[in-house]
């Protein structure tokens, strides 16, 4: 295996595209070297993204944040500006892995990584984050929901990687919210898990919502009929209702050891609640 | 493939090494540098055993290839004492008999010091929350908790 620490994104495109052998991009590497140690991926070259300084920057334009997507988990727990403009964002962020873990995991690393349990990826999503996808063919913009396509698979094309992602400016009286279901509150995965992004207007009536669901199915979901149940109401516990049935009828989530297909079922319509009720305080303060 | 070489800070110590691309830092430690202080548990992130800091920055050793740690600040277990003078978190761990086997203490010890560095007054619930990435199979916690935050009393002058 070789090493590769490119300084440029030119360097990092150069090196990832001219490559015929098996290239991972390392970013935190805390899910690359546990596959590499597991045998899972034997790669020839580890390409690693960050020593490259556009990866590595969170900077804010007139209410748009772009966050570096190298940038770790514990540097953007440390950013108050950005914890105040996304909280539910930082909900999802602040629950991965440990505090060591967070120390060196990043968030374009948890979406590439395309587990379906990822929990930054369901707020991600309903903030509605664009992703600059860098490779051979130059530059191109990904909405985070389009990344990940099932376990472990993502619709980067060979030789592409995530550089940063771009945040929309967010509306007045716009709150966001992210929990999870998991056994142990820390150092656990997903068993469901469910991000809201709302926006309310003047007379308190939600005029915007997105929901997405994550562990739930092969990808994190948009649930579109979860958003419909808000908007238009005040949130209120009519809506509330008709917005757990939503997320319920969303979930196609599989058996496993860490759940089953009815508990994360009806734990989908519950979270969403929840994280909508929370959305909704934070959209009001 | 050619080993490659790095340097580094290692407890204040200049260090310079000749490692293999896939040797992770925690194997650069034990294996090339006998610096076996930072144990091995899992070797997947979820134990905290070989936890070390890097730059400041808490980490799992086995998280972080050899070759990442060129021109890093790395602090481990055995640069915590100074000479025979234990760090106030080892004498307490000590005193409130907070480990049994010893496996997770040196992981445990260096996880606590990266805690008290960043929050000199953590409530239990903070000290059970930072320490959640370090599993320890003989104590139960409750002493390791005790002890953590008699060492943060004492070094806050209480």
């Amino acid at each position: 295996m070789r090493y590769e620490a490119p300084e440029t994104l030119d360097a990092a495109v150069g090196l990832l595209a001219g490559e015929s052998g098996t290239v991972k991009v390392l970013a935190g590497g805390t899910d690359v070297l546990v596959q590499i140690h597991a045998d899972m991926i034997e790669p020839d070259v580890i390409v690693d993204i960050k020593k490259i300084a556009e990866m590595r920057e969170v900077a804010e334009v007139d209410g748009a944040w772009r966050l570096g997507a190298a940038v770790t988990g514990k540097e953007l727990m440390d950013n108050p500006a950005f914890n105040a403009a996304w909280p539910g964002v930082m909900d999802g962020v602040r629950l991965i892995g440990s505090v060591q873990v967070r120390g060196r995991a990043t968030v374009g690393g948890n979406l590439c990584n395309a587990s379906p349990a990822a929990d930054s990826v369901p707020p991600m999503i309903t903030s509605r984050a664009v992703a600059t996808v860098i490779g051979p063919n130059g530059t191109r913009e990904v909405p985070v929901k389009d990344i990940a396509v099932g376990p472990g698979k993502t619709s980067l094309e060979k030789g592409e990687f995530v550089v940063s992602f771009q945040f929309p400016k967010r509306p007045a009286r716009s709150g966001d919210a992210y929990l999870r279901f998991t056994p142990r509150t820390e150092m656990d995965i997903a068993v469901v898990g469910c991000a809201v992004n709302l926006t309310l207007d003047d007379a308190g009536i939600c005029t915007d919502a997105i929901v997405s669901l994550g562990a739930v199915a092969a990808r994190a979901l948009v649930v579109e009929d979860a958003a419909k149940a808000l908007i238009g109401t005040p949130v209120d516990e009519a809506a509330m209702e008709a917005l757990a049935a939503a997320a319920s009828a969303a979930a196609t989530p599989i058996d496993d050891k860490r759940g089953t297909i009815a508990f994360r079922t009806e734990v989908a319509g519950v979270l969403a609640q929840r994280a909508a009720a929370i959305a909704l305080e934070r959209a009001k303060s | 493939m050619a080993k490659q070489y790095i340097t580094t800070t290692i407890n204040d110590d200049h260090v310079e090494i000749l490692c293999d691309p896939t040797q992770t830092l925690l194997d650069v430690l034990r294996d090339e540098l006998d610096m076996t202080g930072t144990k091995e548990g899992c070797g997947t992130g979820d134990c905290g055993a070989c936890s070390v800091t890097m730059d400041g920055v808490l980490v799992c050793s086995c998280l972080v290839l050899g070759i990442e740690a060129n021109g890093k600040k790395i602090e481990t277990i055995e640069g915590m004492a100074k000479g025979e003078e234990l760090h106030p978190l080892q004498r307490k761990f000590i005193d409130h008999v907070a480990l049994q086997c010893g496996i997770c203490t040196p992981g445990l010890l260096i996880a606590s010091k990266a805690l008290l560095e960043e929050n000199p007054d953590p409530t239990e619930e903070e000290i059970r929350y930072w320490l959640a990435g370090n599993l320890c199979r003989c104590t139960g916690y409750h002493k390791i908790i005790e002890a953590v935050e008699d060492a943060a009393a004492e070094m806050r002058g209480n």
